[in-house]
């Protein structure tokens, strides 16, 4: 690991690089999390694909926007948030095919994410929802991918000025 | 996969088919160019059809109900529930004419897009804004709910901006997109405030259930003030019209007459928030005068702002902040009499000339504004000084550019005289001043565009520009407004009591609106 991010003199310094190299997966998982329990805490796709995106934006602090652009590039990005877009808009139209409406909520019942939660308040139950945890993970993708990408397009530009 | 299923369903295919193509294309760019083209094209004529056909069923029908995710799509109150909470689509009359405006326009832009910005870098982004501009126009459109209508104003305003900065290398695209970003989230905040006090209030959001309940308590007229004063700057009416010129002008030419569409989107709510929204419960008097005065000074100050300018898109621009003043006028009166005696009269009458005029000048400012990015296609200048002869080498863009002068000046058997005719004869009878004012603009504004002609098409070649026609797409994509022209023109009455009197209707008739998804009034 040493190697390779000394390789490069953009960044902050190797400390910094080897830190945030460690704590990236961690907040990955936290924005996992966030996005996850959407339906049922505070939080969903848009805050959870913000602090993913602010992992990447992280990484771009510390390893420098080109560096960064090489591992994922804004191309890659921008693929990753139109795949959320178009998840989102997809199970949205299936509840044509599935049910009677466009977005109805057709996994109710179902074995993923169908279980009806008992009425009164209990420690939230993951497997509930319908095909909001999935709508959830679409919007989160979708900022995870947007959102680097607009930081990462802004730091390149602002490399080139200098 | 029956007729009968797509009818029923249109509403939310009309969103939602744009909404995923504008998704995909990035990933279809990636892909293969030309196949995006293709797919671009496609997906807009696809929308177009599903209009006609959902604009027919509802003009020979009645209203179109759509209640997303509910197990049925007219079942808008759910059993557990009193009031409308699912998102309610209602294609009235009104929506399915502003719908129509806003596909074909789209439609015509797409196939100008595919030679105008051939050159450009972008484009993938490029087609899924215009989409999403699409999206934003037909969600305001059809919307029934105001949230909704919140959220599809800002997806409307955020694609537009970054589309009027698409050439982004013109330092002044950049300022006018800037400026359109910010007068549109002021737009758009003071639309979330007013939407607040309606909520806070009275826990709804649906605007027909809304309406059933709404006093005109002094935060109801707190709100209809914001509501008035956002929509009628994004809609470009004097004095909130200082964005128009700026970013009309820099913006693509395809984007500038989507613009128009878009501007019309937001005067669209704007008379749905008077009528369908509020209606009788406020002060007719005096909510139309103060929009009939919205309609005067943007007539009279548009037209005159125009005959000094030197640009082409800029004196164009102007021209549309003066039409907007017709509409304003047209459906001014009618909110004015809404409630009288005279409303069934002239009033109704009134009604329908501003409600034609939104659609005329969709199709002749929009043909304008293609024409002037045919001139500036060729020889890469707006300035209207440093241009002359096109005529002989552009025909097919002079007859275009005859065509919509012709029509946007008033001059029968154009369309814009029909509608044009109708305001002054139904004005007259609340003020003759009214009448003589649009009058008045209305010869102004042929002054204006006879300049245009003689120092953009008249005179001797020019000689440092490329001669020759523009691009056969850009010939179709003009073709499409111009045939629409000629046939509003020659079939006005037709087109009166087919398409635009049940449009008035539906704007007139608040208890049929409610009716409609809460329940009798």
């Amino acid at each position: 690991m040493s190697e390779k991010t000394n390789g490069n003199s953009e960044g902050l310094s190797p400390i910094v690089k080897v830190i945030s190299g460690m704590i990236f997966p961690f907040i990955m998982i936290f924005s996992f999390y966030v996005i996850m329990h959407g339906h049922l805490t505070p939080g969903g796709g848009f805050q959870g694909g913000a602090i993913g995106a602010s992992a990447i934006v992280m990484l771009i602090v510390a390893f420098g926007a080109r560096h960064t652009e090489k591992r994922a590039g804004e191309e890659k990005l921008s693929l990753f948030e139109s795949i959320g877009g178009t998840l989102f808009i997809l199970v949205a139209i299936l509840g044509f095919i599935m049910a009677a409406t466009f977005m109805s909520n057709f996994l109710v019942g179902s074995a993923i994410f169908g279980e009806i939660p008992p009425f009164g308040s209990n420690p939230g139950i993951l497997n509930t929802g319908g095909i909001l945890p999935i709508l959830n993970f679409a919007v989160g993708m979708k900022v995870i991918g947007g959102l680097s990408a607009v930081v990462l397009a802004m730091a390149l530009v602002s490399k080139e000025d200098d | 996969m029956n007729v009968d299923w797509l009818l029923t369903h249109s509403p939310a295919l009309l969103i939602a088919i744009p909404l995923l193509a504008a998704f995909l294309t990035p990933v279809i760019d990636r892909i293969n160019k030309k196949a995006r083209d293709a797919f671009v094209i496609i997906v807009l004529i696809i929308a177009e059809i599903i209009m006609i056909a959902l604009a027919w069923d509802v003009f020979t029908g009645s209203a179109h109900i759509y209640t997303m995710g509910a197990s049925n799509p007219t079942a808008t109150i759910p059993s557990q529930a009193a009031v409308p909470i699912r998102i309610v689509l209602e294609v009235d009359g009104m929506g399915a004419f502003m719908g129509l405006i806003s596909t074909t326009v789209s439609l015509a832009a797409g196939f100008y897009s595919l030679a105008f910005v051939k050159k450009e870098t972008g484009q993938g982004r490029y087609y899924t804004l215009l989409l999403l501009m699409l999206v934003g126009m037909l969600g305001m459109e059809f919307t029934g709910d105001i949230f909704n209508l919140f959220v599809f104003l800002e997806v409307l305003s955020m694609a537009s901006a970054a589309l009027i900065a698409y050439r982004f290398y013109y330092g002044d695209a950049v300022e006018g997109a800037f400026k359109y970003c910010v007068v549109s989230s002021l737009g758009a905040l003071m639309v979330l405030f007013a939407i607040g006090l309606l909520y806070g209030q009275y826990d709804l959001l649906n605007m027909a259930a809304l309406a059933k309940v709404i006093e005109y308590t002094t935060l109801d007229k707190i709100a209809l003030v914001l509501l008035i004063a956002a929509f009628a700057m994004k809609c470009g009416a004097v004095p909130m019209h200082m964005w128009t010129p700026d970013s009309y002008t820099v913006a693509p030419a395809p984007i500038t007459a989507m613009l128009v569409a878009a501007s019309q989107a937001s005067l669209y709510a704007l008379f749905r928030i008077c009528f369908s929204l509020y209606g009788l419960t406020l002060d007719v008097t005096t909510v139309g005068i103060i929009i009939i005065a919205l309609g005067l000074l943007s007539m009279f100050v548009g037209v005159t702002m125009a005959l000094p300018q030197k640009d082409i898109k800029r004196l164009m621009s102007y021209h549309a902040v003066s039409q907007t003043g017709y509409m304003l006028l047209g459906v001014g009166v009618g909110l004015y009499l809404l409630g009288k005696s005279d409303f069934d009269t002239y009033g109704m009458a009134a009604m329908e000339g501003g409600i034609f005029h939104i659609i005329n000048h969709a199709l002749y400012k929009g043909l304008l504004f293609l024409t002037a990015g045919a001139i500036f296609y060729k020889v890469k200048t707006r300035n209207l000084n440093e241009m002359g002869g096109l005529a002989h080498s552009m025909k097919f863009t002079t007859i275009f550019f005859m065509i919509g002068a012709l029509a946007i000046a008033g001059i029968p058997p154009f369309n814009g005289f029909a509608s044009k005719l109708l305001i002054y004869e139904s004005a007259y009878h609340v003020s003759p001043i009214l009448s003589i004012i649009a009058m008045l603009v209305s010869i102004i504004t042929l002054a204006s565009f006879v300049k245009v002609f003689h120092s953009a098409f008249m005179g001797p070649p020019m000689e440092n520009a490329e001669a020759g026609e523009v691009p056969k797409s850009m010939i179709i994509g003009m073709a499409i407004l111009t045939v629409g022209i000629i046939l509003f023109g020659l079939f006005p009455g037709w087109v009166v009591s087919n398409i635009v009197h049940p449009a008035a209707q539906a704007l007139a008739a608040q208890a049929g609106y409610i009716g409609s998804v809460a329940g009798g009034a």
